[in-house]
């Protein structure tokens, strides 16, 4: 098996996801409970005899046996799912179960369990939390690593949101086409701020970043391969992680330093990733709303056409940032777009855009804020000024490559302040 | 050569899926390695925790073994290795060790005919 598979962790979401449905979602500790016993098994049983033929068959079927055990013995103490009610029988029980672990039923609880975990009822973080630990296998410990959080406040999140999920009477019901486009943004919102995590997060780890990445692309697979969950904005949002996913190989140099988008070497970019994206935007391209994956996608699209830095097309990306900060104003958003503008018409202007971003405060401890303030100043001449806006980056980095970059622009500044050397 | 069976005890119960596939990959590589260098005769089973367990004259039959986890049988295997010396040396790439587990290595007693 390839190490880079990772079989438990996927199949650990599709199972306690299908056993959630059977026994419904105020069992959630014992569907996890389910799923730990049959990891045990297989990791028992597997190191001494090797992996069997198909593993994501063993191990559905070995969680399967362990819930009609758990059927058989607990159903006189506990209250199973109350849309099940045929379970209750022993007659109906083995065909009953069976039917629910047909591989399409499995795919069917997986949206069900991801639109329950996105409830309003909870904070996004913790909708994304609590999609990463249940749906993608993520222990509590790993989740607080890969969001750089402490382990004792993430075990809370979590905790706090499974009590939420589990009072919530049952699973969302994916069946109610109104429900379920109601629901939907939320689903897109923590897919994305998934992605976001991995993509732009404090993470240090490589590996960890392209995991969240990777996990993000699966679960939106899973919403555009369903008929009532595959819209225009799914299309784009997947396009839009396509094509940011695809310059993953090429953010960190040979000796694993951060690369700026204008510094990477495109030939590193995922070719194959790139064309996917674009037919995925091409299919985004129906129907008459225009959401923020939308223009992300183009704007991801339009870096990813342009074969080197200097070709790129910045008057198209600025328009694209205009109506992103339309849709969904945010200084971050403001940020890039006056990075942009500088980049178009030059660094001076940049800097009057940046200096014209409304609620700037929300950036003073966003590096980058200081850092394209830095590289418009050194651009502009005014290197002693770059020099300290690098410098506040670097107090502001997360993390190693980051307050390596930092380091090499304050660098950069020293070598061409003129009369320095004399 | 001669047969030696490894007894294998406790070893800690990784917790998360990533984790316990970690630790399935490492012994899987371990066994393949010492298959690879026909040290195997078989690689045995993992076996259930819970049994019967009779004794005594009258027969009696209790469920058990209840002892400690670290001092349960957890499984066997058949090892073909020059000497108890060489067992001893090719047992230490287990990865059991790594979750505070422990080999225990016997060489199995054959008739000399």
């Amino acid at each position: 098996m390839d190490p880079s598979d990772h079989l438990f962790r996927r199949e650990a979401g599709r199972m306690v996801a299908t056993l959630t449905r059977i026994f419904g979602v105020h069992n959630l500790a014992l569907a996890e409970d389910v799923v730990q016993d049959a990891f045990c098994r297989a990791l028992e049983v597997w190191k001494f005899r090797g992996m069997p033929e198909n593993p994501s068959a063993w191990l559905m079927a070995t969680a399967k046996n362990r819930a009609l055990d758990v059927l058989r013995r607990e159903r006189t103490a506990r209250t199973f799912a109350p849309e099940l009610g045929r379970l209750l029988s022993e007659w109906t029980l083995i065909p009953a179960v069976q039917e629910l672990f047909e591989s399409s039923a499995i795919e069917d609880d997986q949206l069900r369990m991801m639109f329950s975990c996105c409830q309003p009822r909870l904070p996004e973080e913790a909708q994304v939390a609590l999609v990463l630990h249940i749906l993608c296998g993520f222990s509590v410990g790993e989740v607080a690593n890969a969001f750089v959080s402490n382990q004792s406040a993430m075990e809370k999140r979590i905790a706090r949101a499974k009590k939420v999920l589990a009072n919530s009477k049952k699973l969302f019901d994916v069946a109610d086409g109104a429900d379920l486009a109601a629901r939907l943004p939320a689903v897109h919102r923590a897919l994305y701020l998934l992605f976001n995590e991995g993509y732009h997060g404090a993470s240090a780890e490589s590996s960890i970043r392209a995991e969240l990445c990777h996990e993000a692309m699966r679960l939106a697979a899973l919403l555009r391969e369903h008929p009532s969950t595959s819209t225009p904005p799914t299309y784009a949002l997947s396009a839009l992680m396509c094509l940011h996913a695809a310059r993953l190989p090429a953010r960190l140099g040979d000796s694993g330093d951060l690369r700026s988008l204008l510094d990477q070497d495109r030939s590193r970019w995922d070719a194959k990733l790139i064309a996917q994206g674009e037919k995925l935007l091409d299919r985004s391209a129906s129907g008459p709303e225009i959401t923020e994956y939308h223009l992300e996608a183009a704007i991801a699209w339009a870096h990813s056409t342009a074969p080197r830095s200097e070709d790129t097309n910045w008057g198209l990306i600025v328009s694209l940032y205009d109506k992103l900060l339309a849709i969904r104003p945010s200084p971050v958003v403001a940020l890039n777009r006056a990075i942009a503008i500088g980049q178009h018409q030059g660094a001076q202007r940049g800097l009057e855009e940046i200096g014209m971003i409304a609620d700037s405060k929300r950036l003073a401890k966003y590096p980058f804020y200081h850092a394209a303030l830095g590289e418009f100043e050194l651009r502009v001449g005014k290197q002693g000024d770059a020099r300290e806006h690098f410098q506040h980056a670097l107090l502001l980095a997360r993390n190693r490559e980051e307050r390596q970059f930092f380091k090499q622009r304050i660098g950069a500044c020293e070598v061409s302040e003129p009369g320095e050397a004399t | 050569m001669s047969d030696f069976v490894y007894l294998y005890r406790g070893g800690s119960v990784a917790n998360s899926p990533e984790q316990m596939q970690q630790v399935m990959q490492k012994w899987m590589a371990w066994f393949k390695q010492l298959g690879e260098k026909n040290h195997i005769k078989d690689p045995g089973h993992p076996l259930e925790r819970g049994g019967k367990v009779v004794r005594g004259k009258q027969k009696t039959v209790t469920d058990g073994p209840f002892a400690e986890s670290k001092d349960i049988v957890g499984g066997y295997t058949l090892i073909q290795a020059r000497d108890l010396e060489e067992a001893v040396e090719l047992s230490k790439g287990c990865p059991i060790f790594e979750g505070e587990g422990t080999v225990e290595v016997r060489p199995v007693m054959l008739m000399d005919m």
